[in-house]
């Protein structure tokens, strides 16, 4: 049960992340609840990686006993290359947002999503 | 924004070294210890965003120019994808590390198994490195330069 | 190796090589002149267009080709020791090398176009830089055999063409579409991205014709964790594509965008199409063929949703008074007609009397995808070439223009007729190949294909009628004929728009019936990878 509270979480992050874009009025915190849907889905990645007794899968340096059945006991590292992958992306993505929010408040002066909506129909 | 007080200028001045070595530490032990060419960027680039909220948007902005950073920008970039065409002329396939074998730098097949590392070896990733942190600590400060530049701009504070 | 078969073993990496160093090399190459960098781009996108032409012929006459990242050599075989293979693979069939040609020719019309559409504007360095990364992500997306290197260039495309639909920024809707469409693709992006770890822990691969083989190697089951896969790569690239009802972003973006831009973020969007294609058909292929229950369920359940989109599409543009804004609408119809054959090929997968339906039914499909690009982009570019000359953009203001712009009249005219499916334009020998299929599927769909057709033509006699026929005004009077190289870009278009009409056996023939017949059975997908198993 408690090799489940990883994933319990990564739920909860994107159910929150997911409220947040669809139910806030600010710009600002729609932007944040992507920012917690991407941190969810990261941790969803490193927490499949996980092997129960492992170590960091560094090859040089590691203990003597995890030498004799190398790489059984190790957690599993291509999922942390996906992941670092989706993070720098995410920094790209935000920067991007961001400065369009810079770009919108000085053009309409508020930063309320019903008050900037000209597109209706 | 305006410029902080002296003992914070004073201690930004401090720790400024250390962040700058450590974040070329990372870059440069990518193939080696975890880290690599962003992650490595990203804590260089956060040592000079420190040095931007500590004196001040307008001392930076008078000293930099953001023509040259984005020329730097451009070098980086242009080493990766450099270094990939080597790979295609010089090893026969694209992205092949051909500086493992028979190469000039970086060419140390590390021994297997469980003993110590040795900074010479993966021959074409460690340049792949330094050309990817190079861009990251460009891009991003020029990212937090002209968000700092474009916000004390008179007409965008209403 | 002699020149020419060295050149064709590396094109594929060229091909998305090429455009990515002229990418990085613009914003020192503009630092000269202005017209070195656009003879430069034009350049540097030529040799790529010459490198596609030299790997299609080659894909079509000898089968599927592959290339090795970082290998040994492009035959593809398992490195020591292992049981997958650990490199990057990019694998190109026949629907793959159609994609890459419709996405090769909308980039050389697209740069061709904004040569002249453009000229006023500053900061064009950094527009012709971040064309060429979008150019690049829509080659790689199409080229690709490996999921998460599919992901890579899925949010490479999201974030250049967020930052080219917020190019005017002195517009406000410019940037609330941009914006739009920015969390809509994030979201969509990380849905599949969660999708894909679901299927790396099940399978320990992540390229696509491994976990293929996978699937159906064992006792073929079709888990829980499987099937939520799918149903989250679907709705994350229907997303990205634009099916009811997540089209919001597309009538906002293709309409508030510069009329360049749209033309290449069109291709974006068939490159998301190109996505569900291999997904469905490739990868869960072999699922399909045995479990009969699930795929008549999931191809129906597409179908009722590429009809709603249809019916929305045609509904919504008929009381549109902005210009670009309803030809977007019409955008989003036609992409309801590509995603109805894909339903329809869904149901019939599990099913051997019905698979000749199903094959005519994705031959129609396949052709509408180019036919789309061609007329909807050529609609795009005569209103931009609209804008540029008279700043407008509500009908209820322009009347009278054919007497200034006479060439535009006719490509806006030749683009009319394609989309309503008259002959002979190359639209029609399309939709009628959608009609005949789906109507044995069941007569009701067919019925409201044909009428969304009628629909469209209605919308258009009355915008053509109300832009470019009618009396003059005098606020028109130095009104003058768009610059030549937007003339040459549109009068291509229809060139070719033409050509496929008079003759669109021989297009089926050699593209599109190779392309089908790839997407029907995925084992000749595996055994390039695996090596005959």
């Amino acid at each position: 049960m408690i090799y489940n509270i990883p994933f319990i979480a990564v739920v909860a992050m994107i159910f929150i992340g997911l409220y947040t874009v669809l139910f806030k009025r600010n710009v600002v915190k729609i932007v944040i609840g992507i920012s917690i849907i991407e941190s969810g889905v990261n941790l969803f990645l490193i927490t499949l990686g996980y092997r129960e007794g492992g170590v960091v899968p560094i090859f040089t340096g590691a203990p003597a006993d995890v030498a004799a059945n190398a790489p059984g006991s190790m957690v599993l590292p291509v999922p942390q290359a996906l992941t670092l992958t989706s993070i720098v992306i995410g920094v790209a993505v935000l920067a991007l947002m961001l400065s369009l929010i810079m770009h919108i408040y000085k053009k309409y002066g508020t930063l309320d999503v019903r008050k900037i909506r000209r597109l209706k129909e | 924004m305006s410029e902080m007080s002296k003992i914070v200028r004073t201690l930004s001045n401090i720790t400024f070294p250390f962040i700058m070595v450590f974040g070329l530490y990372v870059i440069a032990h990518g193939h080696l210890t975890p880290g690599g060419g962003f992650q490595g960027g990203a804590v260089a680039a956060s040592g000079c965003a420190m040095l931007l909220v500590a004196y001040g948007s307008g001392w930076v902005i008078d000293r930099i120019k953001i023509s040259r950073l984005s020329a730097f920008e451009s070098l980086g970039a242009l080493g990766f994808i450099g270094t990939a065409f080597f790979g295609l002329i010089f090893g026969g396939m694209f992205f092949n590390n051909f500086l493992v074998e028979t190469g000039i730098l970086f060419n140390v097949v590390p021994r297997t198994g469980f003993t110590g590392s040795e900074f010479n070896t993966a021959g074409v990733l460690t340049l792949m490195n330094f050309s990817v942190g190079v861009k990251v600590i460009a891009g991003v400060f020029a990212i937090v330069v002209v968000m700092a530049y474009a916000s004390s701009l008179k007409e965008w504070k209403q | 190796m002699n020149w020419f078969e060295l050149i064709t073993t590396h094109s594929p990496a060229l091909i998305v090589a090429t455009p990515l160093l002229a990418a990085f090399l613009t914003p020192l190459v503009s630092r000269i002149n202005d017209t070195v960098r656009n003879i430069f781009v034009l350049i540097m996108l030529s040799i790529t267009g010459l490198l596609v032409g030299i790997l299609g012929y080659d894909v079509l006459t000898n089968g599927i080709r592959t290339y090795v990242f970082g290998g040994g050599s492009t035959v593809v075989t398992l490195p020591s020791g292992l049981v997958f293979h650990v490199r990057i693979i990019f694998e190109i069939d026949a629907m793959s090398i159609f994609m890459v040609f419709i996405t090769i020719i909308l980039a050389i019309i697209c740069i061709v176009y904004s040569l002249s559409f453009m000229k006023k504007e500053d900061g064009l360095d950094k527009y012709y830089t971040v064309i060429l990364l979008l150019i690049v992500s829509i080659l790689g997306m199409e080229l690709t055999g490996d999921l998460f290197n599919f992901f890579v260039f899925l949010e490479i495309s999201c974030i250049t063409s967020c930052a080219l639909i917020a190019f005017w920024v002195h517009k406000g809707e410019a940037l609330e579409a941009a914006f739009k469409y920015i969390v809509i693709s994030s979201i969509a992006a990380l849905f599949f991205l969660f999708a894909l770890g679901l299927l790396y822990t099940q399978y320990n691969a992540l390229n696509m014709a491994a976990i293929a083989n996978a699937m159906q190697a064992n006792s073929i089951q079709f888990g829980l964790l499987d099937r939520v896969a799918f149903v989250l790569i679907i709705v994350s690239l229907a997303m990205k594509a634009g099916l009811a009802p997540m089209h919001m972003w597309l009538t906002d973006a293709y309409g508030e965008a510069p009329a360049s831009v749209t033309y290449i973020i069109i291709g974006a969007t068939m490159a998301s199409l190109y996505g569900v294609f291999r997904v469905c058909f490739t990868l869960y292929g072999g699922i399909f063929q045995t479990v009969v229950i699930s795929s008549f369920s999931i191809g129906w359940i597409i179908v009722i949703l590429a009809l709603v989109t249809i019916l929305i599409g045609v509904i919504m543009a008929l009381i549109q008074t902005d210009f670009r804004r309803l030809i977007a609408f019409v955008a989003v119809a036609e992409i309801g007609y590509i995603f109805l054959t894909i339903g329809v090929g869904l149901t019939t997968l599990s099913d051997p009397n019905m698979i000749a339906v199903g094959q005519t039914a994705m031959q129609g499909g396949i052709f509408h995808i180019i036919n789309d690009c061609l007329d909807i982009g050529l609609l795009f570019l005569a209103a931009g070439a609209v804008y540029y000359a008279t700043k407008e953009t509500s009908l209820n203001e322009m009347s009278g223009l054919a007497r200034k712009m006479k060439y535009t009249t006719i490509f806006f005219l030749i683009g009319l007729l394609a989309v309503s499916g008259i002959p002979p334009m190359n639209g029609f020998a399309s939709k009628l190949l959608i009609y005949e299929s789906t109507y044995q599927l069941n007569p009701i769909i067919s019925i409201i294909a044909i009428l969304a057709s009628i629909m469209l033509l209605a919308v258009f006699v009355k915008v053509f009628y109300s832009a470019f026929l009618g009396p003059k005004i005098s606020k028109f009077e130095n009104v003058k004929e768009v610059p030549k190289s937007m003339l040459i870009g549109m009068g291509v278009i229809a060139g070719i728009i033409i050509i496929f009409g008079l003759f669109p056996n021989i297009v089926i023939q050699y593209l599109v019936e190779p392309a089908a017949n790839a997407l029907m059975s995925n084992t000749q997908y595996i055994s390039a990878i695996f090596g005959g198993v």
